[in-house]
């Protein structure tokens, strides 16, 4: 039998509390690199200010130590835990949470969470998260967290095609979603879409796609270069940094797939603003 | 073109912005999102007064991030306005001059923009923290137990926007597309 790994809950709740902070204050050397490009590439003048003020604005938040965006957003947490791995010391959600708390309120981050869709009354600490487990081989617990603005999230869409709607369908649904999200999402985004599975599984492969580095292509070369069309054909629509017109719409789309069924053919657009965040680590 | 304006705004410098126009804002913003629209809605509705003076005053659409000790506020961008496109139009026949937000507006609240002669900015959306630069104090003036959402009387300087709707209802992100798209 293999030797387990011990992990405390402690270790964990303080590792998501320093993510939080992390991922609002700091967005990660991919989207970074792609911002930077995107200035260059503008052909819009007053596109290229906005994007040049976005830069500004990334470095003002390191620096002064200032949430990049005030929607620091609802926390998104993907915890990948190795089937030999022991978790001590506790419940390990009530320790995420935990950790979520601490970094919200020691982190000066924003409480955007209500405690019921209907009644609205805010909880006060910014949990809870939104936690998707998963178990993986190995020994090791990988911990991403990606605080996810509502400005894009509501422009997000779920479109359950058939499957005689093909590819061109599926192409057509993911620019419909980025021509109605517009400006309202805080453009450039970066389009995370998921095909296939069922209807609370594309969804979740959008929201995975999110956290993939905008400058790495899906592995399967054909939709790769569904990826790499949609890109053209996203910053060919004209809606530009902050909607205000141009030739930077999107950053990157990313796209994940997994086998469906027969009658089925969904596909989940997940948009997320030019504030693309996340922090990883593992355990 | 850029202007450079005090907000409260002259009746006829507003008359005279036209959408894409860059204008620096200095004065007197007070900040309101989904519930404290809400709450004026409602207070409206059971004859009360509302917590701020809306006559000629501007609205900014924004919940900050709780401010570091020694600082005015925490991060301030703009939130999506369209979700306060239920309340804006009674807001703006009661004398609000302007809003600032950020994306698309309804039609019925462009059409009370062009009757009531005012203008709807954008800033720009996910820049809170250089935003946050241009605002000297911040005081929570009603609905505290709102947290994030309560209303702010905010001071800003030179805080940056951009002309989306102006009082002839000219929309910039319909011209933007029009100038930019390359769509076949």
């Amino acid at each position: 039998m293999p030797e387990m790994k011990t992990i405390q809950t402690s270790a964990v709740a303080e590792a998501v509390a320093a993510m939080c902070i992390e991922a609002n204050h700091f967005l990660t050397d991919d989207m970074k690199a792609a911002l930077s490009r995107a200035g260059e590439s503008e052909i819009a003048p007053l596109g290229k200010q906005v994007l040049g003020q976005l830069q500004q604005n990334l470095e003002i938040a390191g620096e002064d130590h200032i949430p990049i965006c005030q929607d620091t957003g609802m926390a998104v947490i993907f915890v990948e835990i190795g089937q030999e791995v022991h978790i001590e010391g506790g419940f390990l959600e009530d320790a995420i949470q935990e950790g979520v708390r601490r970094g919200y309120t020691e982190g000066y981050l924003r409480k955007s969470v209500v405690r019921d869709p209907l009644d609205r009354v805010n909880t006060g600490d910014n949990t809870p998260a939104v936690i998707h487990y998963q178990i993986v081989p190995g020994d090791e617990m990988k911990i991403t967290i990606a605080p996810k603005g509502f400005g894009s999230e509501n422009m997000s869409r779920i479109f359950m095609l058939k499957p005689a709607d093909g590819a061109e369908g599926v192409k057509n649904a993911i620019l419909t979603a980025v021509r109605d999200a517009g400006p309202n999402a805080c453009p450039p985004m970066v389009v995370g879409v998921g095909i296939g599975g069922t209807f609370e599984k594309a969804a979740l492969l959008a929201k995975k796609a999110l956290t993939r580095p905008v400058d790495r292509r899906s592995a399967d070369p054909y939709y790769s270069a569904m990826e790499q069309e949609l890109l053209e054909r996203i910053n060919r629509s004209g809606i530009g940094p902050g909607g205000l017109g141009g030739s930077t719409t999107a950053l990157a789309v990313n796209i994940e797939t997994y086998p469906t069924h027969i009658a089925g053919l969904p596909v989940a657009v997940n948009i997320c603003c030019h504030v693309n965040r996340h922090a990883v680590r593992v355990l | 073109m850029d202007r450079h304006l005090k907000v409260p705004m002259e009746e006829q410098e507003l008359l005279s912005l036209r959408a894409g126009d860059y204008v620096y804002l200095t004065g007197t913003l007070y900040t309101a999102r989904d519930a404290a629209h809400k709450r004026m809605y409602e207070a409206l509705r059971a004859g009360e007064k509302l917590p701020m003076p809306l006559e000629g005053n501007f609205i900014y659409y924004m919940g900050p991030s709780p401010a570091r000790e020694g600082r005015p506020i925490g991060s301030a961008g703009p939130t999506t306005a369209s979700r306060m496109d239920k309340y804006a139009p009674e807001l703006l026949d009661l004398g609000l001059k302007g809003m600032v937000g950020k994306g698309r507006r309804s039609e019925e609240v462009r059409q009370a923009i062009i009757r009531n002669g005012c203008v709807y900015f954008a800033a720009v959306g996910g820049a809170g923290a250089l935003l946050s630069k241009s605002i000297t104090s911040s005081r929570v003036i009603a609905y505290e137990d709102l947290g994030t959402e309560a209303i702010r009387e905010l001071t800003v300087e030179e805080f940056p926007v951009i002309v989306v709707i102006d009082s002839k209802g000219n929309n910039l992100y319909d011209i933007a597309l029009e100038q930019y798209s390359k769509e076949e």
